[in-house]
């Protein structure tokens, strides 16, 4: 039997099905991230404040003197948007897509740690859905550390032309 | 493995040569990106219309109310207040002054320490030096008085070490410290059975005034002020710190402009529910008659009793030194009302309620109701309280085009039944589940809820922020207001004309709950009938 995943230089390969679906997950995260970035943006009222004021477990301090401070909240919204954005626009182009990945699971991971659903914990936030431990962060998040494994945009995107440029260079040098 | 006859296929799959196919693959996701670009755009514009519309239509504009422009007080002259009764709130009101006690500073810099959320500490020493000093003080407590000499001389403030703390003095019978000259004006925090016979003799001994609410204890107590206020030209305050809040003004706004269409409902409540709520605050452990000058606390009351610590600390509980509901918290929720809507004195007022919860030797309601009749505006206004139950009910300005909910901050809605937002709401322009528009003081200004989300903090209001770098004390705002005019000339927001108005009103209620008849106002006489 085949195996369906070879090691060649710097590639991964995988069967048309496992990377179409693979990239379409891609480019729906990346889709939500960049959104995510752009109506914060757009939004002169958007503040990560009321989300950082609810935080609760072990972190909960940590988060509370970052919206306390006017600075740190400065800072903190802003790296929210850009990177939200960045993080988007990456996957979804397919270009830096491992970056993007480490990148956007670090930041589920802080909106996860400020608000974890553990019983007993109630929000003050709306959620639209019910959880308790799992929720949509730690997914999206699990599934960011999928991709960073499967690295589609070598096949799929921009990083394509480079990864093409690299391999044929190493095959050339055999 | 070089092999010119046979390439691998991977070399000849991996050409340097772009085909066709490599350009597909590399770009292969860019246009889901124009998709979004396109989507986002249209969302985003369509909301940023839909909001250009509604502020165009309601004539209003996305900025807060101008903020305080007030020149810096430091290059005028200092003013030296005195003040009467050093309880919880004149403590309170010395600190928007300016000044806390060593105690206080001390406690809030181990919460601070404990946690840097707390920045009560932070606000008080950020907050504008008004340049006044204490220079008297009287309590016929001694240990509150001893309380307001130590606070008087403690540098920790804003603008600390700037000036030269003279220290107050104390006096042990108000009269003393109005005819001290070292003082330029008074504030007035005693229980209200005291408020009318020192405002008055304050103006007669030429001293400017901050006065608590309620501004009397009695209709004929509110005559013989407003006289005595008016006759004298100085500067009269009364403590309805409302007045500075800039929801109230935006709120004021809206009215003026007619968005709300005809108002003919205003509801208003006070929904408590804590002993200290209900007026039942903590006797201080020391105290006693030894330490309480008991015969000059009731000379003005109209009963006299033996020494009683309940009475001198729960006087709230009691007609003999206040009005109860009427006073205390009627108070604020009209002059709320008449600061955004010039409402003035109600032609009648009706009024009911009971000693159900706090049956703990009381004589004042702690469920009080009363319906107030502005024929000529052709409206009700509709105050309830409990002090038993503390679910929020709102300030409601209920008006045929919309509605409005005031607090800290302020949402309005409109009305499905509207006659002037009909087309708007049939071109879905306006989206009847959504607030038509927000104000959050502090914030940018008025913002059209364009979201689930954002409607939701706006009914809890939880977003606040720190945009502007700090929150403001509004007490702090409002004396500032009675110093500006002091040293400039002008009328305070809360001056004698609305004091009057604001006492006459809660006197109607009252008389109506006591003598179990609805009473009228006689603008003729200008007497309750």
């Amino acid at each position: 039997m085949q195996p369906s995943i070879t090691h060649k230089p710097a590639q991964v390969s995988l069967k048309p099905s496992q990377l179409y679906l693979l990239t379409f997950l891609r480019v729906l995260i990346g889709w939500h991230f960049l959104y995510e970035g752009l109506a914060k943006l757009f939004n002169p009222y958007w503040s990560s404040a009321d989300y950082l004021m609810q935080s609760k477990w072990i972190f909960s301090g940590l988060f509370k003197a970052l919206m306390a401070s006017p600075t740190l909240l400065k800072i903190v919204d802003w790296l929210n948007i850009w990177g939200l954005m960045l993080i988007g626009l990456a996957l979804m182009l397919g270009l830096g897509e491992r970056v993007a990945c480490w990148a956007g699971a670090v930041l589920l991971l802080l909106y996860y740690l400020a608000a974890p659903p553990f019983v007993g914990y109630n929000y003050s936030l709306p959620q639209e859905g019910s959880y308790v431990i799992v929720n949509k962060n730690l997914i999206e998040l699990a599934a960011l550390l999928v991709l960073s494994v499967f690295r589609t945009s070598r096949h799929l995107g921009l990083e394509y032309f480079l990864n093409r440029k690299k391999v044929s260079s190493a095959i050339q040098a055999n | 493995m070089k092999d010119k006859g046979k390439q691998s296929p991977d070399k000849e799959n991996i050409s340097l040569k772009l085909t066709r196919r490599d350009i597909l693959k590399g770009l292969a996701t860019v246009p889901f990106a124009g998709a979004l670009a396109i989507s986002a755009w249209e969302k985003l514009s369509s909301e940023r219309a839909r909001k250009r519309l509604i502020l165009e239509e309601l004539g209003l504009t996305e900025e807060a109310p101008p903020e305080e422009v007030a020149p810096s007080p430091k290059k005028k002259e200092l003013i030296r207040i005195g003040i009467i009764g050093f309880g919880g709130r004149g403590e309170s009101l010395v600190r928007s002054l300016g000044f806390a006690h060593p105690d206080w500073v001390k406690r809030k810099a181990k919460d601070a320490k404990k946690n840097r959320f707390d920045t009560g500490l932070q606000d008080f020493l950020n907050q504008e030096d008004l340049n006044v000093v204490i220079t008297g003080v009287c309590d016929i407590f001694d240990i509150r008085a001893e309380r307001a000499l130590a606070t008087a001389a403690n540098d920790v403030r804003p603008g600390g070490g700037k000036r030269k703390l003279p220290g107050a003095k104390r006096y042990r019978h108000y009269q003393e410290l109005l005819a001290s000259p070292d003082i330029d004006a008074v504030i007035i925090a005693t229980p209200d059975h005291w408020h009318a016979r020192m405002t008055i003799d304050a103006v007669a001994a030429g001293k400017h005034v901050y006065c608590e609410k309620c501004l009397t204890r009695t209709e004929e107590e509110a005559h013989q002020v407003y006289e005595a206020v008016k006759r004298s030209g100085l500067v009269f305050q009364l403590g309805h710190q409302n007045r500075q809040l800039e929801s109230h003004f935006k709120a004021r706004e809206i009215i003026k402009r007619g968005l709300l269409g005809p108002v003919n409902l205003v509801e208003t409540t006070t929904n408590r529910n804590s002993p200290v709520g209900a007026w039942v605050y903590p006797i201080h452990e020391e105290a006693g008659p030894h330490n309480i000058d008991w015969a000059q606390f009731q000379e003005p009351a109209p009963h006299k009793v033996p020494f009683s610590l309940e009475r001198f600390f729960r006087w709230r509980c009691w007609y003999d030194y206040g009005t109860g509901l009427s006073g205390d918290l009627l108070s604020h929720e009209y002059d709320a009302v008449n600061q955004i809507m010039d409402l003035g004195i109600p032609y009648s007022a009706v009024a009911s309620g009971g000693i159900y919860f706090y049956q703990d030797g009381r004589d004042v309601p702690d469920v009080f109701q009363v319906i107030f009749e502005y024929p000529e505006r052709n409206l009700t206004l509709v105050y309830s309280a409990t002090l038993s139950s503390g679910r929020n009910r709102g300030r409601l300005f209920m008006g045929h085009d919309a509605s409005m909910e005031v607090g800290n901050n302020l949402v309005v809605t409109v009305d499905y039944g509207s006659t002037r937002y009909k087309d708007k709401i049939k071109n879905k322009v306006i989206d009847l589940s959504l607030p038509l528009f927000t104000f959050q003081p502090g914030a940018r200004g008025i913002d059209t809820v364009t979201s689930a989300t954002e409607k939701y903090f706006a009914q809890r209001g939880l977003l606040y922020t720190y945009r502007h770098g700090r929150r403001v004390d509004t007490a702090h705002l409002h004396l500032k207001e009675w110093l500006e005019c002091i040293r400039e000339g002008g009328q305070p927001s809360c001056n004698i004309e609305r004091g009057f108005e604001e006492a006459i009103t809660c006197h109607m209620a009252t008389r109506s709950y006591l003598e179990g008849r609805k009473v009228y106002w006689d603008p003729v006489k200008r007497r309750i009938v």
